[in-house]
């Protein structure tokens, strides 16, 4: 089978233009990875390790220094195709709602952008989004500030769903939901993938829904990447003493809580 | 088909709803409301209902005190002054000019100006600040004064007080826009909008503008008091609106004359610059303060 996504040494350096500040770099060294259709991969790391710049590559926010990321064997230089294919989840679900639209020209505005669908046309396919995530037709009438965070939550994973992408890449997505809500958030998009098909990518700081339902897993420490490898394997035989370290701290919090 | 309000039981008001609940909570602003829209009412329709011109001169009745008076007649409600114009219908015309004037000063100036600070504020490095600086020396300038070098050079009049006083109103609402704008674009609803695929212009008109139009009502309502004031302070120096013309400041300077006969004269045009003013005032504080309650919820 083809891998959905090849990524192929990708690295980002930023270059300090101004004369005056402290000359801070931040960088990523070169990243390879592949992901299939209906696989989960998980990217781990401290604060700071360039988690979070990586997604932001793969999504296309910060143009990568080097390196090239290929969607189904094919070079992302379309931009429209780009922006359809691979959807981004924020981590904070409420920043990334714009305040004074309703949910529903929230969710249309992909859709005009990027497809040629009609205005009820537009209408259905926001309903139908609403729907797969789990809220009423309802709702698109509703404001930013009448949705609890779960709420807001499937709202951004329908704004991401609603031009049928191959990738998510999620950065963080259940690190501010409390544990209840977030079980339901990671079920949500776990039968998403399932049903869709979608490559899945994300964040997250907590090993043990790492461990749930990621297949692969991508440590990155510094902007290196330090291991990747499939879950169990990274789990039960780490090779660095960082990953390591991630997994014993994780292991010390679970065999406390027993 | 009949709406039942069986499941709407929690009502979810939309941010500008929200706005106004808040709004209402202050009496005083609301009282603010009802006189502004009793003063935009007069100004739409007022006109038609006067049966004198503001220049008709009625020579049987010069100086003849308000209707409320014992030697008043009903004919001139609110009097005449010294060559026998109605008063209630200068001051009805005067609030015309006045505030017509000013309201379109502030729209224009609210136009230029956001265009500007918007194109600032998406702009980067040195473009965007020449950009925001460009018009900020007319700020250590007071407006009346700007409008008296203005008017020196190019002459008295309306017209003339009216570019100076649209001159002077636009780097506030450069930089209010500018510094909104930079504050939205950093949040992440943008980048959000960004990865739908946005251009920089859609961004502004369908993402941030939305949650900019607050801010402009207020800053709008401030700087029509001030115009409102500029305009009439500059009729009463005879720098702007010349002595015909019903303008409520020119009319003030006019009855300089015969204020001591008269003070009705003087004291009823004041009156509705005051009440305009104060009017205003209130709305927009009102507006603020609602604002900010809505803000910091």
């Amino acid at each position: 089978m083809n891998p959905l996504l090849t990524v192929s040494n990708l690295s980002y350096c930023k270059k300090d233009k101004s004369w005056f500040a402290k000359q801070e770099r931040f960088s990523l060294a070169p990243v390879s990875f592949e992901l299939k259709a209906g696989e989960t991969m998980a990217i781990m790391g401290e604060n700071g390790s360039g988690k979070s710049l990586l997604a932001k590559l793969l999504v296309g926010v910060a143009r990568p220094s080097a390196g090239e990321i290929l969607l189904n064997g094919e070079s992302l230089h379309d931009k429209r195709q780009r922006f359809q294919a691979i959807r981004m989840i924020f981590q904070h679900s409420k920043e990334s709602l714009n305040p004074a639209l309703t949910l529903g020209s929230l969710l249309e505005e992909p859709l005009i952008l990027n497809t040629d669908l009609d205005a009820r046309e537009r209408k259905r396919k926001i309903e139908e989004t609403l729907k797969l995530v789990g809220m009423l037709p309802e709702h698109q009438y509703f404001y930013r500030h009448m949705l609890s965070e779960g709420q807001r939550q499937r709202v951004a994973v329908a704004r991401a769903l609603i031009l049928n992408p191959q990738v998510l890449v999620a950065d963080e997505p259940f690190a501010a939901l409390d544990p209840s809500v977030r079980s339901q958030t990671v079920n949500l998009l776990m039968k998403l993938q399932r049903d869709l098909g979608l490559g899945f990518i994300f964040i997250s700081h907590n090993l043990g829904i790492v461990r749930h339902i990621s297949d692969r897993i991508l440590v990155l420490e510094a902007g290196q990447l330090v291991e990747s490898g499939k879950t169990d394997v990274i789990f039960n035989w780490p090779k660095s003493d960082y990953t390591r370290r991630l997994i014993h701290a994780y292991q010390a919090l679970i065999s406390r809580d027993d | 088909m009949p709406k039942s309000s069986f499941y709407d039981e929690e009502f979810y008001p939309s941010p500008v709803r929200q706005t106004w609940n808040e709004f209402q909570r202050n009496h005083i602003a609301l009282a603010g409301l009802w006189c502004l829209g009793f003063f935009v009412l007069l100004v739409l329709l007022g006109p038609w209902f006067l049966p004198f011109g503001p220049l008709d001169q009625n020579t049987d009745a010069i100086l003849l005190p308000p209707a409320w008076d014992a030697n008043g007649d009903v004919t001139h409600l609110f009097g005449t002054d010294g060559i026998g114009r109605d008063l209630l219908t200068r001051v009805v015309h005067g609030c015309q000019i006045t505030f017509g004037v000013s309201f379109f000063l502030v729209l224009l100036a609210m136009l230029v100006g956001c265009s500007i600070g918007a194109y600032a504020g998406m702009s980067h490095g040195l473009r965007a600040s020449i950009i925001n600086h460009l018009l900020d020396a007319i700020m250590a300038i007071p407006t009346l004064l700007i409008a008296i070098i203005i008017v020196a050079i190019l002459g008295t009049g309306l017209m003339n007080s009216m570019w100076a006083i649209t001159l002077a109103l636009i780097p506030q609402f450069i930089h209010h826009t500018r510094d909104m704008v930079r504050g939205e674009y950093r949040k992440e609803y943008v980048t959000a909008a960004r990865l739908d695929g946005a251009s920089d212009a859609r961004i502004f008109f369908h993402s941030i503008l939305p949650n900019m139009i607050e801010m402009l009502v207020v800053k709008a309502t401030m700087a029509l008091s001030v115009a409102i004031l500029d305009i009439s302070a500059l009729g009463f120096l005879n720098l702007g609106a010349q002595s015909p013309s019903p303008e409520l400041g020119a009319m003030l300077s006019d009855a300089l004359e015969t204020a001591y006969v008269a003070p009705w004269s003087i004291s009823l045009p004041g009156a509705a610059i005051f009440l305009m003013v104060l009017s205003i005032n209130l709305v927009g504080d009102g507006l603020r303060t609602a604002l900010k309650n809505r803000v910091n919820q």
